[in-house]
């Protein structure tokens, strides 16, 4: 899978986007936080208050319940302020 | 019609192409969104967008088709800056062309008050005290929601 993160989340996590083999543990949204908060104390910061967190698969918004695949593009970024 | 790009717009031009040959048009309306140097107390001195290359035009594109489906527009424009931009730039322009100005005026309210919850953008500014991430505005959400309950 492609991750990409965006604003104070890439500033935290300290990286743009890296590619991840998916974990077996792994199988939807919600896991996917949980496992990628144990990557280190700079995920697990910016990943500590998920009510701030908006993920997109595959360039659509999306819910915990969603499932990920090994192909996906996954971007994990702030609550959006444009315009 | 959508576009996101670094450089600035013209806004007479703009609205001259968008109505252009077509005289079936008997209005416009527009948004145009600057920076402020203001950001709740603190003066601001700049402001950096970032987006999200891809889903930005995408969601912009399903934010216009949606307007095209709930009113009988002519024609539609989003264009929206990204990059570093000071107090007085243009961030946004949203028009909007009609035979009649219900229409027109309703689908740009729409435009801009979807297009802040929903497009990958995100501002930092600078002030200062330093560099901060912008936070989202409750207010955004309900402007949003209204478009949301069916009357």
């Amino acid at each position: 899978m492609h991750l990409l993160y965006f604003a104070w989340l890439r500033a935290k996590i300290g990286t743009a986007e890296e590619e991840l083999a998916l974990p077996s543990q792994v199988h939807d949204v919600k896991s996917l936080l949980d496992w990628l908060k144990t990557r280190g104390p700079n995920y697990a910061e910016a990943l500590k208050d998920l009510g701030t967190v908006r993920v997109a698969v595959n360039q659509d918004y999306v819910g915990p319940e969603h499932r990920v695949r090994d192909g996906d593009e996954i971007a994990i970024f702030p609550p959006v302020t444009g315009g | 019609m959508i576009r996101v790009q670094r450089e600035d717009f013209d806004v007479g031009a703009e609205l001259e192409a968008l109505t252009k040959g077509n005289p079936r048009i008997g209005g416009v309306a527009s948004f145009i969104g600057l920076v402020r140097d203001m950001g709740g107390s603190d003066r601001v001195t700049a402001l950096t967008l970032e987006h999200y290359p891809g889903m930005t035009e995408k969601k912009l594109a399903e934010i216009e088709a949606e307007a095209n489906k709930r009113w009988p527009l002519d024609a539609s424009l989003i264009i929206h800056r990204y990059g570093r931009l000071e107090p007085g730039d243009r961030i946004v322009l949203v028009a909007t062309a009609s035979p009649h100005r219900e229409a027109a005026l309703a689908a740009c309210h729409f435009l801009i008050d979807w297009l802040k919850t929903d497009a990958p953008f995100w501002k930092s500014e600078e002030t200062p005290e330093g560099k901060r991430w912008v936070e989202k505005r409750a207010e955004d959400d309900a402007a949003t929601q209204r478009w949301t309950i069916k009357s």
